[in-house]
């Protein structure tokens, strides 16, 4: 009983300091904004009207309909026209052309030939974005060769195939609450504890009868709130800006999420332990953070990194979320079929959690 | 009453590092009463309660509080004790009303007994009229209300006051004392540490502490009667002129200037030391009024620290 009236009073205490904290208050509602915005607009994998130059060696009426199919694929827009490869080679060399296509003058014999390819591309492969388009598009003249028999279902296929709009928006904005919720999350409880041994008043606290326990409950608790409405915040501008569909059970997302939530608020509350000032404390959050983004699969695939990569990214929350938020929201996963990152992440809280509550000391020494 | 002294230390000794900042201090301090830490600032005074309320783990020695022997039963004894730290440490960014209600909600009082000590408190420490203002935007005294308010809420027998007055106006002190020793009253033993005389002066008890040891220990009274030398009283119209003349002689262990008047602490072995001090300066030619008079507090401060620094440069 006396246990619960002080988990509760730590509770008020937080939401009305919380309350009058505008910058922190700002900042649950805005770093979720912004970095949907962010994230959602400006890193975007569908790489779209990469500068172009083309050499049209053939001429013939195949060759400029794989011009304009080309450009109406939007991939790439043709701002440069050459006689060779040599003169474009040059272009991409200044830095004024990102890809370039060369069109042989015995293009359509070439389509009738199996054996050899149509059409030459070329690739600034200092980017890997475009590295990474160059690779679809090495696809097209294939599909070009069978147009050659068969025009327009061929050409018709080929849109399809490149036609994968907001693809990336879709990918991004589920992992996108996880980043969000792993930022967010971490800083806010590990500075919730730091602030207070910064401005006094732990000095005072931890001469009172309250538990180690007590007090980190009553620390989580109003931060669990807080990332559930962060997660609603994330959902609703994914859907209202990127139409981001869920294809699983909201219940399934926000139970994850709130298994999510409490492992990063763990991971906070360890960060609290260490750190003696607010600034040391998001320090180490920008520390936790980065290996978060880059190791998670949030931006590179998981499964193309080397064993050493992934024994790291499998100790941090975000991976296992990742794998729960996209099999949810956009495969339409349920819970049970994602038990191992559950269970992950169930274990992740309880080490954090005991961690943290070992950690603290009620003594200043 | 319980007979026991509420805390007993032997040989409490904590090190930071190379530095010693409290160096065997040994106490026994009677229930009930105010016992005062003097000492100036790095004497040991605050690490000392630090130690007594478990916030530091002693280095060697031991201490018993309200006969918990601490650190290893600091939990225990933190429902019966109350701390109010050197700085403000209540939450800034909450009213009055929320902090002493945090506080009464964290010492676990019942609903009715919460009303009752937040009501009683509110009076006694006129806080009523402050009860929706937030505590950062208070003055120093009310602050300092607010945290003796909090602080004893919950009726604890032992309060640590850590320079609870530093920052506070002398009216607010007074009212402050008064508080203390109306707690007192009612039982409660109270450790409270300063800088200031005319506060020690005030104590029942007194521990001087310098440079982490304890150097004094009695009441002001029998501290000012068992100094370890003459105090004579100096009246003179060139006071800076007869504190030099003065401070050059060996048998002299301390002068003091007191506006036209000069505090001087001799041997007590001297023989006829008034007639002595009289030839010293009519032989720097200075007209002076020489008497004998009691050791007041600063006296026995600086017989206790100054001495015993001049004794280490010889």
């Amino acid at each position: 009983m006396k246990s619960l009236r002080r988990i509760l009073a730590i509770v008020r205490k937080e939401a009305r300091q919380l309350s009058r904290d505008r910058l922190t208050f700002g900042m649950i509602v805005g770093i979720p904004l912004l970095q949907i915005v962010l994230f959602g607009y400006a890193i975007n994998t569908d790489v779209r009207d990469l500068r172009g130059g083309i050499a049209d060696q053939a001429r013939t009426q195949l060759s400029r309909r794989l011009v304009a199919d080309i450009q109406a694929s939007q991939v790439i827009e043709f701002l440069q026209v050459a006689d060779g490869p040599g003169e474009l080679e040059a272009m991409m060399r200044r830095g004024e052309i990102a890809v370039a296509v060369v069109i042989p003058h015995d293009f359509e014999r070439r389509l009738l030939d199996r054996d050899r390819p149509a059409a030459q591309l070329l690739v600034d492969g200092s980017d890997p974005s475009i590295a990474g388009v160059a690779r679809r598009l090495r696809e097209m003249p294939f599909v070009a060769r069978e147009a050659a028999g068969r025009e327009d279902h061929g050409l018709f296929e080929l849109r399809n195939y490149y036609n994968p709009e907001r693809r990336s928006a879709v990918q991004i904005v589920p992992a996108l609450i996880g980043v969000i919720l792993n930022l967010t999350m971490v800083l806010f409880t590990a500075v919730a504890i730091v602030r207070e041994r910064e401005r006094g008043n732990l000095e005072l606290l931890i001469t009172t009868p309250i538990r180690n326990t007590e007090l980190m409950a009553g620390k989580i608790l109003p931060y669990i709130l807080i990332g559930l409405a962060q997660v609603s915040i994330i959902l609703i501008t994914g859907m209202v800006l990127f139409d981001v569909p869920v294809f699983g059970s909201l219940w399934d997302l926000y139970a994850a999420s709130l298994v999510f939530i409490a492992a990063t608020l763990g991971l906070g509350l360890v960060i609290s332990t260490f750190a003696q000032t607010q600034f040391q404390a998001m320090q180490l959050t920008v520390f936790t953070f980065l290996p978060s983004i880059l190791l998670s699969g949030f931006m590179f695939p998981f499964d193309g990194m080397p064993p050493p990569a992934q024994w790291v990214g499998n100790l941090l929350p975000l991976t296992h979320f990742v794998v729960m938020v996209r099999g949810i929201v956009l495969r339409g996963a349920t819970l049970s079929d994602l038990t191992p990152s559950l269970q992950a992440l169930g274990i992740f809280f309880a080490v954090t959690m005991s961690a943290a509550i070992l950690r603290f000391r009620k003594r200043l020494d | 009453m319980n007979p026991d002294p509420a805390i007993v230390s032997s040989g409490l000794t904590r090190s930071f590092g190379d530095l010693v900042a409290v160096d065997g201090v040994s106490l026994a301090i009677p229930r009930g009463r105010i016992y005062g830490f003097l000492g100036p600032n790095g004497s040991g005074k605050s690490t000392t309660i630090r130690m007594l309320c478990g916030l530091l783990k002693p280095t060697a020695g031991s201490v018993r509080v309200l006969g918990f022997d601490m650190p290893r039963d600091a939990e225990r004894l933190r429902e019966r004790i109350g701390y109010m730290t050197q700085t403000f440490s209540f939450y800034r960014d909450l009213t009055v009303a929320e902090n002493l209600e945090f506080i009464a909600d964290i010492y676990g009082l019942g609903r009715r007994h919460k009303r009752t000590a937040i009501e009683a408190s509110l009076d006694r420490y006129s806080l009523r009229g402050h009860l929706r203002q937030r505590a950062g935007t208070l003055s120093g005294g009310e602050k300092q209300r607010l945290a003796l308010a909090g602080v004893t809420l919950h009726d604890p027998e032992l309060l640590l006051l850590d320079e609870p007055t530093s920052a506070v106006d002398p009216q607010s002190r007074r009212d402050f004392w008064d508080s203390l020793f109306d707690l007192a009253a009612r039982g409660a033993t109270i450790l409270v540490s300063t800088h200031f005389m005319d506060e020690a002066e005030r104590c029942h008890r007194l521990a001087i502490l310098h440079r982490g040891r304890l150097v004094a220990e009695g009441t002001p009274a029998e501290l000012a009667d068992g100094i370890d030398a003459t105090v004579l009283d100096v009246a003179t119209d060139e006071p800076h002129e007869a504190r030099s003349a003065l401070a050059a002689a060996g048998y002299v262990r301390a002068v003091a200037q007191l506006g036209s008047r000069l505090h001087v602490m001799v041997d007590p072995d001297l023989p006829d030391p008034a007639g002595r001090l009289t030839r010293e300066l009519r032989s720097a030619s200075l007209a002076a009024e020489v008497r004998r008079t009691s050791a007041n507090l600063e006296d026995v401060f600086v017989a206790a620290t100054g001495f015993r620094r001049s004794g280490e440069d010889q």
